[in-house]
């Protein structure tokens, strides 16, 4: 994995000795709130619902041991022992004091991570598959240009007031596990007839208020014109995105308002413009890049069935769901849920945190995962110390074999932490999980994607979801809208929706009773979203409102 | 007073540590609801308002607004909306980490 | 409103002239707007003084670009200081146009936006407050950058390979830059020194 040098390290060294001084300066009066609110978001430090909120960068996911072991610092030091795993592969910190955040980052610092343009109006963290360097279908590690891409958009002067956040996403796998068509720039790695190496450029997708999947503007882009074709396409985006209205000023509106082709030909005239820097990235730099991720030195090992599974039903139940094949024989790819039934999706304790550490060096070379759906991962475990691993992540509560599951729940904070939220989403999740799981239908439905959003801002991706849940407020009550039929992978969908919200009381209920549905019509073990798109809405709408035409709101 | 009348009482978050505080009486901030002040007409909230706008500008506190406010039977004041609930006692998901509002 | 070049508060010399007004006729050094200048163009070509244009948010710098060579100065508005527009043109007048003269930051500039204003070929400043050229001395400034702008300051990438120069692409699709006259510019002008990264 990536290793910072001497120049990284300076700059967010030099970050926390210039965000003390602004802090300072905001402490004494000398920067008014508004002044020092910009400054303070592109820090990643958020006013919010209890206290100021720290949002920590993981660059594409990807931790180390000790890095991992920084964060569990953070949160005893500075925080109230805990932190959350975001669907942007970063970390939340909710109770930083503000007088404690130059020295919370310094912290960072010291284990080479940083807080740098996790919220504002910049471009935010690169996020990419979570099974970067260790799946079978990939052209190359995604991560070596997601590196490449952080470097290039970090502290980027033309492009840090932007219109709105800009989120770009890297995959180089032929399954997208990234989610690319909801990123503002998602970024396909493949190899053309030439078996040339280039990108697929897809741009303007996003969810929110009005979401969009991303449209592809460039079939093929070779890899050295990335960076120059990218600043192209925030060029476009700087200078035209709309700056009169918050909600209509990412750059989905822009590619629905000029349309996908004369957006692309926006872009290819600037880009055709010419370069407006003299510099194009050394080939040892892409080289140096690339070397930080070839693979550890894997011990050849034999295939090998792991032991116990027939002694153990738990144990071969945690292999079914989280164990998933590795590119090189005799490793697998192991997946902690921080989904346990009842618990808090995606949070883990500063305890659980040192846990994943200690485990990671004694049986992933020291890497670490965090995934889109808040979970982590280690990447590269020998099949033969599954039974140990999956034994000492028992012990931590770590073990839940869920992963992809029902009870796998993405959902955002919600009212319980954010001041954007209209619901509240962690209860529904808990009491969903905790449904599903005890009455077997969990088994029996398999890979199926609950996805909740305590608001329209969507960070629970409740659109990509096969049941999406969006909190909403009806008449002074928390109520949840569902929709059916998301998809964030290649088939990318966004889901529609069934009908009238349901109370907080009535939405466990709904929940199953679409699970119930599924499991009755599916063919041929088909995910939910392939039923919804195969026989529609109308058989769900039926058994949810005894109508199908979605239930009218009560008044 | 009718009981049409809403009380309003101030909430903000503390400069140096986004704590969430109360206005209370002498221009004092408190963790707490209990014996802070309430507003029982349009013009005492807007007296208390600019009391906060100043404690903004002095830095004191960041973004305070007015939030509506009901007795409970024992005679103490409770956020009205549970938004406000969720940010006096903390999360509903993590008793062990809020304040033991009454 | 006050005038920051190189960290210090210096006199401005220069006149803005609403679009009805006459332009000094004593040789003073005249700011006019876009919408004037495509009006008058003849004329105000005759002025016998330096000339300077003043681009708004929303006016990008194409339609100046065959007549930089007359202007002494060029002003880019912030409407408001998150308004981001003003970067992509002050970075397309100095790398792309090849623009030499002074460039200004006017509008809602705040002092935490100067390091990236400067970094986009930015060199001089209209401040409200004038001490900001103090507060300016003071500023801690981040002396790494990952990528090329329009300043003079070489990218981490090169540096960590120093010993190697990678050429850009050959012309064509991409135009190389073409290599500033001197520049009329305070000699103590930090970050600008007038040669290119390559």
């Amino acid at each position: 994995m990536y290793a910072y040098d001497q120049f990284d390290r300076a700059l967010v060294h030099q970050r926390v000795a210039q965000f003390r001084d602004q802090v300072s300066r905001r402490l004494s009066g000398r920067l008014s709130e508004e002044q020092f609110r910009p400054l303070r978001l592109m820090n990643g430090l958020y006013l919010q619902l209890h206290a100021y909120m720290l949002r920590v960068a993981i660059p594409y996911g990807t931790l180390s041991a000790r890095q991992l072991r920084g964060l569990a610092g953070i949160a005893r030091r500075f925080d109230r022992g805990y932190g959350h795993f975001t669907t942007r592969q970063n970390i939340q910190y909710n109770w930083i004091a503000l007088e404690d955040a130059p020295d919370a980052l310094a912290a960072l610092a010291e284990v080479d991570m940083h807080a740098i343009q996790t919220s504002g109006n910049c471009i935010r963290n690169v996020t990419s598959d979570p099974f970067a360097g260790v799946a079978a279908d990939e052209v190359e590690d995604a991560r070596v240009w997601a590196e490449i891409v952080r470097q290039w958009s970090t502290l980027h002067p033309e492009f840090s007031f932007l219109p709105r956040k800009f989120k770009i996403a890297v995959s180089a796998a032929a399954d997208d596990r990234a989610a690319l068509r909801i990123h503002d720039i998602g970024l396909r790695l493949f190899r053309n007839d030439d078996n040339e190496a280039g990108f697929e450029v897809m741009a303007g997708g996003g969810l929110g208020r009005t979401p969009r999947l991303a449209r592809t503007i460039r079939d093929f882009l070779p890899t050295a014109e990335l960076l120059p074709y990218l600043e192209s396409v925030l060029r476009v985006y700087n200078q035209h995105g709309r700056r009169d209205n918050i909600y209509k000023a990412r750059i989905k509106i822009l590619v629905d308002a000029l349309g996908v082709e004369a957006f692309r030909d926006e872009v290819e005239a600037d880009y055709a413009a010419g370069r407006c820097d003299a510099f194009a990235l050394p080939a040892e730099e892409e080289r140096r890049i690339r070397a930080m991720f070839a693979p550890p030195a894997y011990p050849a090992l034999p295939a090998e069935t792991p032991r116990d599974r027939a002694a153990d039903p738990a144990f071969d139940d945690w292999v079914k769901a989280n164990v998933v094949p590795h590119r090189v024989v005799g490793y697998a790819i192991a997946v902690i849920s921080l989904k346990p039934v009842g618990g808090i999706p995606g949070d883990a304790s500063a305890d659980q945190m040192d846990a994943v550490a200690d485990l990671a060096e004694r049986y992933s070379f020291g890497e670490i995962r965090v995934t889109h759906t808040q979970n982590l991962i280690l990447p590269h475990v020998a099949q033969r110390d599954l039974y140990a691993l999956w034994q000492a992540l028992t012990a931590h509560g770590l073990a839940s074999a869920n992963y992809g599951r029902a009870s796998d729940i993405i959902a955002c904070p919600g009212l319980d932490y954010c001041s954007l939220a209209n619901a509240r989403s962690i209860p529904v999740a808990q009491r969903i999980a905790e449904r599903l799981a005890a009455g077997g239908r969990e088994r029996e439905a398999g890979t199926l994607g609950i996805k909740i959003s305590g608001c329209i801002n969507a960070c629970g991706h409740h659109h990509v979801g096969d049941i999406g849940l969006l909190g909403v407020e009806k008449n002074g009550a928390e109520a949840y809208q569902m929709t059916l039929g998301g998809d964030a992978g290649d088939r990318a969908a966004l889901g529609a929706i069934v009908g009238r919200a349901f109370s907080a009381e009535e939405v466990t209920d709904a929940v199953e009773t679409v699970i119930d549905v599924y499991l009755a019509r599916r063919v041929n073990g088909e995910r939910l979203a392939e039923t919804v798109r195969r026989i529609g809405l109308g058989p769900f709408k039926e058994r949810l409102y005894g109508t199908d035409e979605g239930g009218k709101d009560r008044p | 007073m009718s009981e049409a009348a809403t009380l309003k009482a101030i909430t903000a978050n503390r400069l140096t540590d986004g704590a969430v505080v109360y206005l209370a009486d002498g221009g004092a901030w408190r963790e707490t609801l209990r014996g802070c002040r309430l507003a029982q007409s349009a013009e005492e909230c807007a007296a208390m308002e600019e009391v906060a706008r100043w404690a903004a500008s002095s830095n004191l506190v960041v973004g305070p607004y007015a939030i509506d406010v009901t007795m409970d039977d024992a005679g103490a004041a409770r956020p009205a909306s549970l938004r406000e609930a969720i940010r006096i006692e903390g999360p509903t998901v993590r008793p062990d980490l809020g304040r033991a509002e009454g | 409103m006050a005038l920051m070049k190189a960290g210090r508060i210096v006199p401005d010399p220069w006149v803005r002239v609403a679009d009805a007004d006459a332009l000094p006729d004593d040789g003073q050094p005249a700011l006019v707007g876009l919408a004037r200048w495509r009006a008058e163009r003849e004329t105000l070509e005759r002025h016998n003084g330096p000339l300077g244009i003043l681009l708004r948010a929303d006016e990008p710098p194409s339609p100046i670009a065959d007549a930089l060579d007359r202007f002494d100065l060029v002003a880019l508005d912030f409407p408001r200081f998150n308004d981001g527009r003003a970067y992509s043109s002050a970075r397309i007048l100095r790398t792309r146009l090849g623009f030499t003269g002074e460039l200004r930051a006017v509008g809602d500039v705040l002092r935490d936006q100067i390091p990236f204003m400067l970094r986009c070929g930015f060199d001089s400043f209209e401040v409200a407050d004038p001490d900001a050229a103090d507060a300016w001395a003071g500023t801690s400034e981040i002396g790494v950058a990952y990528q090329a702008a329009a300043d003079a300051r070489t990218p981490v990438a090169a540096l960590r390979h120093a010993a190697s120069r990678t050429p850009l692409p050959p012309a064509g699709e991409h135009r190389p830059l073409r290599r500033p006259v001197a520049a009329p510019v305070p000699a103590a002008r930090p970050c600008c020194a007038g040669d290119w990264a390559y």
